[in-house]
């Protein structure tokens, strides 16, 4: 069940890098993610059946999300729609695309050879998916990993924290937001192409929930994995890949059947997003019983020690010591 | 230079108002011009249009023979450069004290593959925020969120004159400020400014900066340039005039 786990974790988190980058980095809920994700999937199983490679269909895949993207990007920067409109209007538009490339709402792989069938065949087949995931992941965090620390990754993170700033310091906002889209749904795209070919079909309605999903596992991430660094989020963002799929799969276990998965997906994103906030603040609060507490007991020491007192500096020192944590 | 510049909010409405009226202004080099004002008399909206904020509707801005009335906000950047009124606007906040400094360097690599974190440039940086007197020189990975307001404002002061631009903006950007830090980030303004020899127009609401700081004062009113007074006859200006001329 864990390797299991890890392997379609490692297939979702492309997907989670993707929402990452346009949620987290941009600072926008993009939409997109449930048209491109069926969009990039649909791409590479139709020109694998057509008898293209299973490398340059998986390629075509990410390139179609980076499409798709860029659709997105322009509504919303040239056209100044909304953001979130401007995602729902491209997942509306991609329904129709995808259909027209599948030609009808499902389309099977038949005997055409995936990624995974390019290992040895005596390895078990969750092992399988372990290692084309592992590559494929650590292609994607070592490249995004280089561009957050060339200067296009600067301006990138720049536009998505204060656009205003940006531009007055002589960045192409507009572009760099539609950069943004095109490599997050490319990433998007790229995963359900993955997952379409673990699967071994495409199917139309596979990207419903996807958004859910993806800032679930975005959530989850940041839960277990904190930091600034940028290899330290890009991280984060694999490990709440695979710990949503365990969690899933732990629903599974537990006998839900698979037509309840979204609602429990929807609960769990509900989930992660309020816990951190509730814990912060009881946090706070106990940090600052402690503060006051510790004042009040300086005082009473003070009054105490009035006479010769030689620890009261001390004392000083040690709530000085604690701001500086 | 700004010539003929007309701005009208909300044109064939009832709210229709003609904000900026045939406003002509000749920028000297080496200029450091205060613009005083009353609330809504267009201060604030000259500067934005000549920063590229907001768009002219007529009429031309010329910096360095470009004429750049029609050009998006990060073309512009290239000339000049502005520090805004809040102090959260001019920086970014989750990134580093040296990242901004980064983004303020070079406008024309910003879609640059090379890395941006360099020994010589942090040295550098090091050097510059030496000069601030904020401390802010042991705090280049800091976020700049966790800075305090004073120090966000030196900073971004830092940052616009970073590239030497041609004309930099300042708009009330001591407004948000307390006294004591106001006047320091002033007295960084006035020693930047002079020591680089930088033009400058300075949006101010304190009759007294206008008065102690820069060789020229332009009071706007109506939309339009009221008084515009250099050199000598600006030192000789007091503040009684200037109140008497508030209130016609």
């Amino acid at each position: 069940m864990l390797i299991s786990s890890l392997g379609q974790g490692l297939l979702w988190a492309p997907l989670v890098i993707g929402v990452f980058i346009t949620f987290r980095i941009l600072d926008i809920p993009d939409l997109t993610t449930e048209g491109s994700f069926p969009f990039g999937a649909a791409v590479t199983i139709s020109l694998m059946l057509q008898g293209h490679s299973t490398f340059i269909a998986t390629l075509a895949g990410f390139v179609a999300g980076c499409l798709a993207g860029m659709i997105t990007g322009i509504l919303d920067t040239k056209l100044r729609i909304p953001s979130l409109l401007a995602g729902i209007l491209t997942m509306t538009g991609l329904y129709s695309v995808n259909m027209h490339i599948m030609g009808k709402s499902n389309i099977p792989l038949l005997d055409q050879k995936v990624l995974t069938n390019y290992l040895p065949d005596s390895i078990n087949p969750d092992v399988q998916t372990i290692i084309v995931g592992l590559i494929i992941v650590s292609i994607v965090v070592f490249l995004l990993y280089s561009l957050f620390k060339t200067r296009l990754g600067l301006s990138l993170m720049a536009t998505g924290n204060n656009k205003a700033m940006s531009a007055a310091n002589g960045i192409k906002t507009d572009g760099m937001i539609i950069f943004g889209y095109m490599i997050s749904n490319g990433l998007i795209a790229l995963s359900g192409s993955l997952i379409a070919q673990s699967n071994g079909y495409a199917d139309i309605g596979m990207g419903i929930g996807t958004i859910v999903i993806g800032l679930a596992s975005v959530l989850v991430g940041e839960i277990f994995l904190r930091g600034r660094k940028v290899m330290v989020r890009l991280m984060a963002m694999v490990v709440g890949a695979i710990i949503y799929r365990l969690l899933l799969t732990i629903a599974m276990g537990l006998g839900f059947p698979p037509d309840d998965l979204k609602i429990l997906s929807a609960i769990i994103l509900v989930i992660v997003i309020c816990v951190p906030i509730i814990q912060n603040r009881i946090n706070t609060k106990r940090q600052l019983k402690q503060y006051l507490a510790q004042l009040s007991e300086g005082e009473d020491y003070e009054q105490r020690n009035e006479v010769g007192n030689t620890s009261g500096q001390e004392f000083a020192k040690g709530i000085l010591s604690r701001d500086g944590e | 230079m700004v010539k003929n510049l007309q701005k009208v909010f909300f044109p064939g409405t009832e709210n229709e108002k003609h904000i900026l009226k045939n406003v002509s202004l000749k920028v000297y080099d080496g200029d450091f011009i205060s613009v005083i004002g009353n609330n809504g008399a267009g201060k604030s909206t000259l500067l934005n249009t000549i920063a590229g904020t907001l768009s002219a509707d007529a009429g031309k801005i010329v910096l360095d023979n470009h004429n750049m009335v029609k050009r998006p906000v990060s073309y512009r950047a290239r000339w000049m450069s502005r520090v805004f009124q809040d102090p959260k606007m001019g920086t970014a906040g989750d990134l580093s004290v040296a990242e901004n400094l980064v983004l303020a360097q070079d406008h024309t690599n910003t879609f640059s593959l090379r890395r941006f974190r360099r020994v010589d440039r942090w040295n550098r940086y090091q050097e510059l925020l030496k000069t601030l007197n904020m401390g802010l020189e042991n705090r280049l990975e800091t976020q700049v969120k966790y800075l305090s307001g004073g120090q966000r404002q030196a900073l971004s002061l830092l940052m616009a004159t970073l590239s030497k631009p041609k004309l930099l903006l300042l708009d009330e950007h001591t407004a948000a400020l307390d006294p004591k830090t106001s006047r320091d980030v002033m007295d960084i303004t006035r020693e930047i400014v002079t020591h680089e020899g930088l033009t400058t127009m300075m949006i101010t609401h304190k009759m007294s900066d206008a008065l102690k700081y820069g060789n020229r004062l332009i009071m706007v009113q109506d939309g339009q340039i009221k008084l515009d007074v250099r050199g000598e006859e600006k030192q000789n200006l007091k503040s009684e005039d200037l109140v008497k001329l508030f209130q016609d």
